[in-house]
């Protein structure tokens, strides 16, 4: 899906908030999950212990990135599945449009990656006249409506039955005005059962590649990904090279984190564990760099990559789930969204690090540890150095910092102006102060405290 | 922890100095006040240092560390030689914790990082008050902020699967007369996040409402908590929209005897 929006967040997420009541809905709908993620996660004694073990195996796994990723495709040859390696997004989609050509494959399914979102891979099939279905139920109602997914665990998250009622009339043919889950599940299913049958060339994500094996672990709560993979004579999956762990039994402590972090259900219905083609079928497996490897070098943010894409960060952030996905204009979006996306953009995505109070709840809930509020504070250190950020905020901080080091300057700034506020240059820089557009300013004072103690304590 | 380093000095012996970060100096000096005869009531001998001014946090969280240099060194060259250093405003002590650094003078830089305190873990873990004699006979909620929470572990995290406590919580429950009321979302963020209170304008705003509407659901007539940042944003929007609902930082509370 393109992201046609060029609106940075605050802008995005004004309009958001503009339809109050859905706001609300949206904000409570995603606490919802994030109280099922608590449920789960206060129910079993062991989890502080198993956030510290995936943060520790991640860790070691991304210190020896190189011997495991070489040691996974081994095992993966080895067992008949075929591995590319894609330098960037480009890389990545010719590939996936190379194996469509030599096979002259027309019908292809994919179940829900990120990474392929990240790629652009749909836009890039469609430009070449090829159309792929996406079978996550969330992801086909988006696709249908021409937007990008905006949560990575729940597509369609910001979307209310009504929409999906109107959507599916619209392009399944279903009652207008029918609005019963049901009714309009049982649609979607016959829609996409059509288009499992038919397909010839289905494509996966991967939640965890085992580089001991060879294999790699497709988790879904719709068992999209198998039906498409079974059917379809070719299966493609792809991943970006930080889905790997060294081990199998490793998977014992991710598969517990995941989908508890994710919706609170200790498993997902579907972990899907694939190491080699069926009789007759081929299989591939696309590795991505796509700027991981920079990240990598990053001190600062390197451990952005254990991240396993729970999306628990989206669900307790109190700024994404009043601002709704699309206002991050990427395709991971909320608090992981805002450190990892720089790196792939500076310039564009500069405003992300930004949309967030640091109040660190993200860091809390992730079950890898990134400490993301952390990063976030990082990147803008380094957006402001590499000259990213506005005029009119460096010059208002700029004479702020000036004031403040300077104690009689800001004493005298704050005879002047206690009223208004003048020390504090972001509430006063012009006349549309964003502050007093929906709060009172603090009354003034008689004396600052200083003056009360020298008159009262000196 | 390093509180029982220093258990034996007493509290009269403890030289405290009282850091008052610019925003209550401005516009809230009964937060001040109240902060500084708490402390002398509990014995402290406490001095403010005149010439201080900001902990260089508004700077920091813009991605403006780098400017906060000379706000560093004015703020050590202020509160060097105090055996603590204590400030009611969680979020700008944590600020001083993780950030404070002076290429001239290190080690005294370091000795504030260690020594610098949010007034209620002062008054929970140094000091280690267990009563107190003050009254606030009102309906009281207690909005945790979320560096004083989250940063200085001033009380236990909804997310963290670990034993609850709560400092501030533990210092209402001595007043007389007090009704504490939490929210349903404990340790929601309100949304002033320093500039990200103007320059993401309606994320900020609709975030303090939410909050707002919170605690108003259980009918109180203040509402609480240790960082006056928070407490400004959410008295902003409560007179905007005449609420009865009053802000007062935990310092007037702890100090009151109506």
């Amino acid at each position: 899906m393109s992201h046609t929006s060029t609106l940075k967040h605050a802008e995005a997420a004004a309009q958001f908030i503009n339809d109050e009541p859905r706001t609300n809905w949206h904000d409570e709908t995603l606490w919802f999950v994030r109280q099922k993620r608590d449920k789960a996660a206060h129910g079993l004694p062991e989890w502080e212990q198993l956030r510290e073990w995936a943060s520790q195996i991640k860790n070691h796994t991304l210190s020896n990135l190189d011997n495991y990723l070489l040691e996974f495709e081994r095992n993966a040859k080895a067992n008949g599945v075929t591995v590319h390696w894609a330098m960037d997004g480009a890389d990545h989609n010719r590939i996936i449009y190379d194996i469509i050509q030599k096979n002259n494959i027309q019908k292809i399914v994919k179940s829900k990656s990120m990474l392929t979102e990240e790629c652009g891979l749909n836009e890039f099939l469609h430009t070449k006249g090829i159309e792929t279905v996406d079978t996550d139920l969330g992801e086909r109602i988006v696709q249908f409506r021409n937007e990008p997914p905006s949560h990575i665990v729940l597509p369609a998250i910001h979307l209310k039955k009504q929409d999906v009622s109107d959507t599916f009339h619209e392009h399944l043919n279903t009652e207008k005005g029918n609005n019963d889950p049901q009714y309009l599940t049982e649609a979607a299913r016959q829609h996409l059962r059509e288009k499992f049958i038919e397909s010839e060339l289905a494509i996966t994500g991967v939640n965890f590649a085992v580089a001991e094996t060879g294999g790699f672990v497709v988790c879904t709560n719709e068992g999209n990904a198998d039906m498409g993979a079974h059917a379809a004579k070719i299966h493609i999956a792809c991943m970006g090279f930080e889905k790997m762990i060294p081990k199998a039994e490793h998977l014992s402590v991710f598969l517990r984190l995941l989908a508890r972090s994710a919706t609170g259900q200790p498993i997902t219905t579907y972990s899907s564990h694939f190491h080699k083609p069926r009789e007759g079928q081929e299989m591939h497996i696309v590795i991505v760099d796509n700027g991981r490897s920079r990240q990598l070098g990053r001190a600062d943010f390197r451990n952005s990559l254990k991240c396993i894409r729970c999306a628990a960060c989206f669900n307790t952030c109190p700024v994404y789930r009043r601002s709704g996905g699309h206002s991050y204009h990427t395709a991971v979006a909320g608090p992981i969204g805002s450190i990892l996306n720089p790196n792939i953009d500076m310039r564009a995505n500069a405003d992300l690090p930004f949309a967030s109070t640091l109040c660190g709840s993200c860091s809390n809930v992730c079950p890898v540890k990134i400490d993301i509020h952390d990063q976030l504070w990082k990147w803008r250190q380094v957006l402001v150095a590499e000259g990213y950020v506005d005029t009119t905020k460096k010059v208002g901080l700029k004479g702020m910092a000036f004031l403040l080091a300077r104690p009689r300057l800001y004493r005298f700034a704050g005879k002047m102006g206690r009223g208004v506020m003048r020390l504090f240059p972001w509430l006063v820089n012009n006349k549309l102060n964003p502050w007093y557009k929906q709060r009172e300013m603090p009354a003034p004072p008689k004396q600052s405290f200083r003056d009360w103690y020298l008159q009262n304590k000196k | 922890m390093h509180a029982d380093e220093h258990s034996h000095i007493k509290n009269e012996q403890m030289k405290v100095g009282l850091f008052i970060p610019c925003y209550i100096d401005q516009f809230y000096p009964n937060v001040g006040i109240a902060t500084l005869q708490l402390l002398e009531k509990l014995g402290c001998h406490v001095s403010f240092p005149l010439n201080q001014t900001c902990c260089g946090q508004p700077m920091a969280n813009s991605g403006f560390a780098s400017l906060s240099k000379s706000c560093d060194k004015n703020f050590v060259s202020n509160f060097r030689g105090f055996d603590y250093i204590v400030g009611p405003s969680g979020s700008c002590v944590l600020h001083l914790k993780e950030h404070l650094h002076d290429e001239q003078h290190p080690g005294e830089a370091e000795h504030i990082r260690k020594h610098v305190y949010e007034l209620t873990e002062f008054l929970v873990d140094v000091l280690k008050v267990e009563k107190l004699n003050a009254s606030f006979p009102y309906k009281v909620g207690l909005h945790n902020s979320c560096h004083g929470q989250r940063g200085l572990h001033l009380s236990s995290m909804s997310e963290r699967n670990l034993p609850a406590f709560s400092k501030p919580q533990q210092l209402l429950n001595m007043v007389q007369g007090l009704e504490l009321k939490m929210p349903s979302r404990p340790d929601e963020c309100c949304g002033f996040g320093g500039t990200f209170c103007v320059f993401e304008e309606a994320v900020s705003v609709k975030m303090g409402k939410d909050r707002i509407a919170d605690h108003a659901s259980n009918e109180v007539q203040y509402i609480t908590g240790g960082d006056t940042s928070c407490l400004m944003h959410l008295e902003g929007i409560l007179k905007r929209n005449g609420s009865k609902v009053k802000t007062i930082h935990i310092a007037e509370i702890l100090n009151s005897n109506a």
